[in-house]
């Protein structure tokens, strides 16, 4: 049934999965969750949360090395990739593999990333080892057979025809390129009709031989099963993969600001969007951007942005701003679908909050309120289900950031003093961004 | 390899026990305050508000949500989108609590909250700390009645649900095709009538007609409060009784009958033709008894229907469509049967390649047909019963989706005992109803069929289906 609400985050996708990233501190009150850290013989690791309240077991697996690997003129190879896991492995084509998965209980997905390859398993607890023989065919021994991979392939390029005309593919297919021009961050992840129709099963062996490996695996498991029993299980599953992988080295880039970007169409609404150079989530600054962000755009119902462009004046119905961070390149993004005739209004009114963080920065009120939800919504935003905190623990582990990372974090925030946002605000907000306008020109139609 | 399949209804025998359990023993205690342990907690304060407590220990979280028995199909007529126009004015304050105090003392906490409104409810929720729990039904219960809604208020967010349908409806092709077949499957209920509201009516929609909605749905006899998280039912129960407790009964509200529809008799067709589109597709839909309206057994046997034809990569429309024949992309079935009235099935697919979507629809209803004709087998009834009694399982992981499933439930007419026996009752469903149910509902000569075209397409010759 449709339904309708106050902030559609389906609309703001993109910013919101950013900001379950970032939005990471403590967990309030009683008994902290444990991690274990568990180690198998074979030299496998994973992150181990034990919990039996409910008879599931959730792992969460990435492999580093995501659609950036992708050969040139082959884009689209990984995406292409992680849609045939499940569609045949070892000695069973697809049809049997499909088939002893749904008997066995389980859910299983693979995706890719930009930076990673991404995998998930759900199973009832007392259906996993069956569950856990067939991921470790999925992920060891994927056939890659001529007859699926043609009708995924045809299903994806399907999907790339079927956008071709809508304004808002167009619009994200042109920001990517403005933004990053030659570099891997400029393709699209699905890749072009033309670049899928030369991907062979050769060619995705050969990827998948390159990137799945032990030695830039994380892994996160949460649910009903104790550390022994797993270590046996992660050397089922993972024991049999190479130790290393053979990862094309991606250069650093930082996305190209003080340029306009148009793509004129007649739409209902007015698509809107701002980069500013972005911050490391390992520079010393990153936390004091993360809280200016948060106060600027980053918190729904209560940023500034909000508050000036929904609630005062009712201009948009989404509007937000999030730090987009990847392996290799970093940037603030500003988003909203404005109301046409009103569209160079609501530019200016973003515009001008942007100056007013950078030149006088952010009340101790505005911190003080800031800090408590960031570190407060840890839990609520990052642990709410078994499958959340799996998730959680592998991008901890991706970036390297400890299994202490989450008490530190909440240090790491409440040092941070409005002198150090009011510096965070100047260094990403004083340039000059890139803009782009999606609908009828703003020139026309001025409120 | 070892391949152990669990019985379905064992499965669900056991789930069911273990909820039930719980629950016989606090109905029989709930004469005096409980101590809860219990699974699920059910009750009703003295102004007639009922409550469920869904005890989740996993996380010091919890979540709390408020729904009323008022959607979009319990509008006047004339004043479209006045429910969900109303769920935004919800959070324009109250006279002990103004604009933004609710938001920002939620944020403080960390705290997640949002809003929606659908055609059978509306509903408000704010996950939070457990400590927090009580400042966020006093402030719950406080809009419920003290609602301030100035004059200043009403033009600025008028203009974001302006806008919200601009950017979710009218942006968006499919959205569009799916509002006109609504609008064209149902003759006379108001589900024709979308939840957002029709653009011209949206604009006129004025301070007073919100506050009429406000008054007449908006108390604690038409409400459902449900509690899911690290508490107890006992903590519930007091801090409710505290809060909520404290508001006034409103006055007894009617039974809930909107118009009906008449009896269908013919095959309709809806065509949207669009730039924005290259790819085509289409779907059919028919109207469907929903829980509450259903005989006894066919709302389950309708689930399971849906599962079978079209719930996923093992459905016999992807598998025969997509895997088989090759000549679409996608296709599937879905049918919504958590509603207060008859609700609606529907089967879609687009073509791929080559196929054509008149293809792709001879070939859904191909698939239609063959149930209809043969039956299901066995062994698929007892795959899908699996696969519905384990998404029941999987459901448990996550705390708000436990809430939105018991909240959605009472709210359109089902009760707590009702959901926890569901999957007994699918896992004694056969065959033989499963195909009893598509012959009796998906008629084909009673069905809206929908094609979302490109525009070239429409204007050489393919409009005439």
């Amino acid at each position: 049934m449709t339904m309708f609400n106050r902030l559609s985050f389906g609309a703001a996708r993109p910013l919101v999965a950013v900001l379950a990233l970032l939005g990471l501190a403590a967990v309030p009150g009683r008994a902290a969750m444990a991690i274990q850290e568990v180690e198998t013989s074979g030299g496998i690791k994973a992150w181990l949360v034990e919990d039996y309240s409910v008879p599931i077991v959730t792992v969460r697996f990435a492999f580093r090395g995501g659609s950036t690997q992708d050969p040139s003129g082959k884009e689209g190879l990984a995406n292409l990739m992680t849609a045939l896991f499940d569609e045949g492995a070892g000695d069973l084509d697809s049809e049997a593999f499909q088939e002893r998965l749904d008997d066995a209980g389980a859910e299983m997905r693979f995706g890719a990333g930009r930076d990673a390859v991404y995998g998930f398993m759900r199973v009832l607890a007392d259906q996993k080892d069956d569950a856990f023989d067939l991921l470790r065919l999925a992920v060891e021994q994927p056939r890659f057979d001529q007859a699926p991979m043609d009708r995924i392939r045809a299903q994806i390029v399907s999907g790339i025809i079927a956008e071709a005309k809508d304004p808002n593919t167009a619009a994200q297919v042109a920001w990517r390129k403005a933004l990053y021009g030659d570099h891997p961050y400029s393709r699209r992840d699905e890749g072009t009709e033309q670049t899928l129709a030369t991907a062979t099963t050769s060619d995705l062996k050969a990827l998948h031989k390159r990137l799945f490996a032990r030695g830039n695996l994380a892994i996160a498991v949460t649910g009903a099963i104790d550390a022994g029993a797993l270590k046996h299980d992660l050397n089922r599953i993972f024991g049999g993969l190479p130790a290393e992988p053979s990862i094309m080295p991606v250069a650093e880039t930082a996305p190209r600001l003080a340029q306009e970007i148009r793509i004129p169409y007649d739409l209902p609404q007015t698509g809107l969007r701002l980069a500013y150079p972005g911050i490391s989530d390992k520079d010393p600054q990153f936390f004091a951007a993360h809280l200016m962000n948060h106060i600027l755009g980053g918190g729904a119902f209560t940023s500034r942005l909000w508050n000036e462009v929904r609630e005062k004046r009712g201009l948009a119905y989404h509007i937000g701003s999030a730090l987009v961070n990847n392996d290799h390149a970093s940037a603030l993004v500003i988003a909203t679908g404005a109301r046409p005739d009103r569209a160079a209004e609501t530019l200016s009114l973003i515009r001008a909050e942007v100056r007013r963080i950078a030149e006088k920065g952010v009340s101790e009120d505005e911190l003080d309120a800031a800090k408590k939800k960031v570190i407060g919504g840890y839990a609520i935003d990052n642990l709410n289900s078994s499958s959340a905190i799996a998730d959680t623990l592998v991008k901890i582990q991706m970036e390297d950031l400890g299994i202490d990372y989450i008490e530190r974090r909440k240090q790491l925030i409440q040092a941070v003093t409005v002198e150090d946002v009011r510096s965070a605000a100047k260094r990403l907000l004083s340039a000059d961004p890139a803009v782009m306008i999606v609908g009828p020109p703003l020139e026309d139609r001025k409120g | 390899m070892t391949r152990a399949v669990i019985h379905p209804c064992f499965r669900a025998f056991a789930l069911t026990m273990l909820a039930l359990q719980a629950f016989m023993t606090w109905e029989a205690a709930a004469a005096e305050a409980p101590r809860g342990e219990s699974e699920i907690g059910n009750f009703v304060l003295s102004n007639g508000m009922e409550v469920v407590v869904i005890p989740d220990h996993r996380a010091p979280t919890v979540t709390q949500m408020v729904w009323y028995k008022a959607g979009n199909a319990d509008e006047p007529s004339g004043k479209s989108g006045i429910a969900h126009f109303l769920e935004h004015l919800m959070f324009k304050g109250t006279k002990k609590h103004p604009a933004g105090e609710f938001d920002a003392r939620i944020a403080e906490i960390g705290g997640e909250e949002n809003a929606f409104t659908s055609s059978d409810y509306t509903a408000f929720y704010q996950t939070v700390t457990p400590e927090a729990l009580e400042t966020m039904m006093e402030f719950e219960a406080d809009r419920m009645r003290h609602l301030v809604l100035k004059d200043a208020v009403i033009v600025p967010e008028r203009d974001v649900i302006l806008q919200e349908r601009r950017s979710r409806v009218e942006d968006n092709p499919e959205e569009l095709l799916e509002e006109e077949m609504r609008a064209t499957l149902y003759q006379n209920h108001p589900y024709r009538v979308p939840v957002i509201g029709w653009m011209h009516e949206m604009e006129q929609l004025s301070r007073g007609d919100a506050v009429a909605f406000y008054d007449r749905y908006y108390v604690p006899n038409n409400a459902i409060l449900v509690v899911a998280g690290d508490v107890d039912t006992g903590t519930v129960w007091w801090l409710a009784n505290k809060t909520y407790g404290a508001v006034p009964r409103g006055q007894d509200l009617p039974e809930r009958v909107r118009p009906q529809e008449p009896e269908q008799n013919t095959k309709r067709t809806v065509v949207l033709t669009d730039p924005r589109v290259t790819v085509p597709s289409f779907r059919k839909s028919w109207v469907a008894p929903s829980y509450r309206t259903t005989e006894p057994g066919e709302a389950e046997a309708l689930d399971l229907l849906s599962e079978i034809l079209g719930g996923g990569t093992r459905s016999r429309i992807y598998q025969e469509l997509v895997v088989k024949q090759g000549i679409a992309s996608s296709g599937g079935a879905y049918f919504q049967g958590r509603s207060l009235d008859p609700s609606s099935f529907t089967i879609y697919g687009s073509p791929r390649g080559d196929a054509t979507i008149k293809a792709v629809e001879d070939a859904l209803d191909a698939e239609v047909r063959k149930i209809i004709e043969a039956g299901v087998t066995d062994v698929e009834l007892a795959k899908a019963k699996n696969r519905l009694v384990r998404s029941m399982i999987f459901a448990r992981d996550s705390q708000r989706g436990m809430a939105n499933i018991y909240g959605e439930a009472l709210a359109t007419g089902s009760t707590v005992y009702d959901v926890q026996v569901w999957p007994l009752k699918v896992c004694t469903v056969t065959a033989t109803e499963v195909q009893a149910v598509a012959r009796k509902y998906l008629n084909p000569d009673r069905s809206v069929a929908g094609y979302l075209l490109p525009r070239e397409t429409a204007t050489s010759g393919d409009k005439s289906r």
